[in-house]
């Protein structure tokens, strides 16, 4: 494949934004089928790169050229139009219109400027089909899962006739069955002869489906390599720029100790909570000092289950005790009050607020739960940004930086900031880990074993088994939005062993449609 | 603007001494562009919110319209203690009407265009009803003081307007009440997660935005002394939503600038007086501030201002320069 010329070249590529500089005299190139990795922790400038290469951001300095000429990307539509077609981290689309309305926004099939729907509906239902997927595409798209989501958003790309295809961390809401499917219309596409950039955290997905890899780091090329010459470990070497402590640090902490607390009163106790609509009533008891996993497939009820317990949803069933007594957690500010915390699996929608500083958005909660009347000296608000700031290590360590400025993972940081600043007893993480790199999940992870240690109950919710099974004290499973078990995290208990209980949970339906296996989307 | 002003008219900028007060043209700028300072003070942080005010001017009408009609029906219309017996009872119903426009919002949630627009309507005939219908006209010493009276040789309605903004100044930047205003205009669901009571913010604001419009209206009656329910105030709505957006704070809510409405205030009522000065009729004048206001968003534009840059890199764009100088007048 790479005895043809490259479709894609970038030469010298540097964007710098205030305070950040994202990128620096990067290149890259990107050959006809070829599915190409690129890897770099959070803020090494994959983003940065993909949105440049789309005509997002203007740069400052390069040249890109496509099949041999130089262009000069403004837009989007631009890029699209130049064979360049794009599908985000974050699902782009309208979740107010239609499936087929969105895969053809912009470029509706049409006769005398009339709007062909009949047309537009069947050529929609015929993508979609290609991706294996039989659904309503006069339905709005918001009332489909993420996940579906996500391959509308793909269909879309690949509509576009693309020369080069740009993935960006496409598999981070998707479980293994779809990233199965998914990684089958990729090699289709391949075989078509389509150039492939694919984003992802998941070293496993690398392996199993890119040809070649380049490697980004704060902003400069590492290198670029044949993933079948550079094995993992070197890439990991390469990604984080220093040998082996962090994944040192990774086994060490293989399998909690099963600490498990005693039978004294927990710190929170759902006893039949529930909501219509959401989850069937379940019981739930979490110790100071706990680590209880939440796992189960996406959209299982996992994220229901923290709602409730943070009032961020209204329970109509059941109730919560907190140390025993009966609590009222209707709206989050009581949960707060009551040293909850809660940092949601969205972190765009419900997570951040963009436009404020870091420092704005650390002190949020600690604000909120003081009331208005009562700011934060600003001092001690330095104090606690400052601390924080650097026990996450979040870059850059701007605290006046709005935050939408800073990549994922570090906005993630901020969001932990958030809480650890309320200094909570119960923490929910929700998918903490999801789309940030091997670094900064590993010094998460590393922060709720500290926590914990420290007397702080967990409920840390999260799609990767090993995570939760690493972790937690105890796991429990959700399927199909109902709790059904609850595992001591033993020596006994592995991925295997949690998987079949989600699979052979006690429901009806068709179990195996995706018993997933964490490592089934290598292959 | 002030450049053209001079050119156009030499005694533009001076600024005479007469009868221990100053006088001159900067000066009635300022005196006149009080009442919008206030209502666009308020409506600054309804737009910050994400929401909007329509029912400012109805507000201002019927504040207006409650003082008066007190003042009238009093025996001694020149006692500082019915003209502040007025000026109480009509704050006091502004307040209520403000709760009413964050009650819809903020409890009930209907659209906040929608929500004021039906106290914009609905306030011009209750502003009506309090007048019969009538222009009430006072004549009452004190209450002519709030529009025309004189404090340090200077207008007091500058003083009253300087002291509404620092004193919203105070009240959002010395709280937290402006990082949880700009919080729930940024992000309201996050706001909400991260435990702010997001529906009193919102209530508050409206509030606020009332008391703001019920001085404004004080002060626009006091100057002719006498209530038209059907003109007071009337479209100074939307004049303050645009020295709101001058000012640089953004419809979609999130970060506002209280300076930056005061100037955008200050660059509106300069326009209405230049227009005025330069002999156009008043129907054309409309238009003037339409290519101003134009102006002074491209000029805000970013995508725009990158473009000028790109094409002529060694010229800086000149308007802000003027701006900047009257700043400082108030201040």
């Amino acid at each position: 494949m790479t005895g043809s010329h490259p479709v894609l070249t970038m030469t010298g590529i540097t964007k710098t934004f205030p305070g950040v500089r994202a990128l620096h005299n990067v290149d890259f190139r990107l050959f006809p089928g070829e599915v190409h990795a690129l890897m770099g922790e959070n803020g090494a400038g994959k983003s940065t790169l993909i949105k440049v290469l789309t005509g997002v951001y203007d740069t400052d300095e390069g040249i890109i050229t496509l099949a041999g000429e130089q262009v000069f990307l403004t837009g989007p539509m631009q890029a699209a139009a130049a064979g360049v077609s794009t599908v985000y981290q974050e699902v782009n689309l309208c979740t107010n219109l239609s499936v087929a309305e969105n895969i053809f926004i912009g470029r509706e099939p049409r006769r005398l400027g009339l709007i062909r729907w009949g047309e537009m509906r069947r050529r929609a239902r015929d993508l979609l089909a290609r991706l294996g997927l039989d659904i309503d595409v006069t339905a709005q798209l918001g009332t489909y899962s993420l996940a579906v989501q996500q391959m509308v958003a793909i269909a879309r790309a690949i509509d576009v006739r693309a020369r080069v295809l740009i993935l960006d961390e496409p598999t981070s809401s998707l479980d293994a069955g779809e990233v199965a499917q998914l990684f089958r219309i990729m090699r289709q596409l391949r075989d078509e002869r389509v150039a492939i950039l694919f984003v992802t955290h998941f070293l496993d997905q690398v392996y199993g489906i890119a040809d070649r890899i380049t490697v980004l780091r704060n902003g400069s090329l590492v290198g670029e390599y044949r993933t079948a010459e550079l094995p993992q470990l070197t890439l990991v070497e390469k990604m984080i720029g220093k040998e082996l402590d962090v994944l040192e640090r990774l086994d060490e902490q293989q399998k909690r100790n099963i600490a498990a607390p005693s039978d004294s009163t927990p710190l929170v106790e759902a006893a039949e909570l529930g909501r219509k609509g959401g989850v069937t009533p379940f019981s739930l008891r979490i110790h100071a000092g706990e680590v209880v996993g939440l796992a189960g497939l996406l959209g299982s009820g996992r994220t229901e289950v923290a709602r409730l317990l943070f009032g961020a949803d209204r329970a109509d069933h059941g109730q919560v005790r907190v140390d025993g007594g009966k609590a009222s957690l209707r709206t989050p500010i009581q949960a707060i009050d009551r040293g909850i915390g809660f940092s949601p699996e969205n972190r765009r929608a419900e997570g951040i607020v963009p436009e404020l500083s870091v420092r704005e958005n650390m002190i949020l909660a600690m604000q909120a739960a003081r009331g208005w009347l009562r700011p934060i000296p600003r001092r001690r608000q330095d104090e606690l940004v400052e601390k924080y700031v650097k026990a996450l290590r979040i870059r850059p360590a701007n605290p006046d930086l709005p935050v939408r400025h800073l990549s994922g993972g570090n906005q993630q940081k901020v969001l932990l900031a958030r809480w650890l600043i309320t200094e909570p007893r119960l923490l929910i993480l929700d998918e903490p880990t999801r789309g940030i790199d091997i670094g900064a999940k590993a010094e998460i992870q590393k922060l709720v074993v500290e926590l914990s240690d420290g007397g702080m109950a967990v409920l840390f919710i999260s799609a990767e088994l090993e995570e939760v099974l690493r972790l937690s004290h105890r796991v429990a499973v959700m399927r199909d939005r109902t709790m059904v078990a609850q595992l001591d995290n033993d020596t006994t208990l592995d991925a295997d062993r949690v998987m079949q209980t989600i699979a052979s949970g006690t429901h009806r339906e068709e179990v195996n449609r995706s018993t997933p296996s964490p490592s089934a989307s290598a292959r | 603007m002030i450049a053209v002003n001079t050119v156009y008219r030499p005694g533009f900028l001076s600024i005479e001494v007469n009868d221990g007060h100053l006088y001159g043209t900067p000066i009635d700028i300022l005196r006149l562009s009080a009442p919008l300072i206030l209502v666009a003070l308020g409506m600054t942080l309804v737009i910050a919110t994400g929401g909007i005010d329509l029912s400012v001017g109805s507000l201002c009408a019927i504040s207006g319209a409650i003082a008066c009609l007190h003042i009238s029906t009093a025996t001694d219309r020149n006692s500082p203690s019915t003209v502040l017996t007025a000026l109480a009872l009509a704050f006091g119903a502004a307040l209520v009407l403000g709760a009413w426009n964050g009650l819809l919002v903020a409890v009930i949630g209907i659209q906040p265009i929608i929500a004021t627009l039906i106290l914009m309507v609905a306030g011009r005939g209750l502003a009506q009803l309090i007048t019969e219908g009538q222009i009430i006209t006072i004549n009452s010493a004190p209450y002519r003081a709030i529009g025309l009276g004189h404090f340090l040789t200077l207008p007091l309605a500058i003083f009253i307007a300087l002291a509404a903004a620092l004193l919203v100044a105070a009240f959002t930047r010395r709280t937290a009440l402006g990082l949880i205003v700009e919080s729930v205009g940024g992000n309201a669901e996050a706001s909400r997660l991260a435990g702010i009571r997001s529906g009193r913010v919102v209530f508050l604001v409206y509030v606020l935005s009332a008391a703001c419009a019920a001085v404004a209206g004080f002060m626009i009656t006091a100057n002719v002394s006498s209530a038209d329910g059907n003109a007071a105030g009337l479209w100074i709505e939307l004049d303050a939503i645009l020295a709101v957006v001058i000012g640089g704070t953004s419809l979609a809510g999130g970060r506002f600038s209280l300076g930056g409405t005061v100037l955008g205030a200050l660059i509106i009522q300069t326009l209405t007086t230049t227009v005025y000065a330069m002999n156009i009729s008043p129907q054309t004048s409309l238009l003037f501030k339409a290519v101003v206001v134009i102006a002074v968003c491209l000029i805000q534009s970013p995508a725009f201002r990158a473009k000028f840059r790109r094409r002529r890199s060694d010229r800086t764009p000149g308007p802000a320069a003027p701006q900047r100088k009257k700043e400082q007048v108030p201040a």
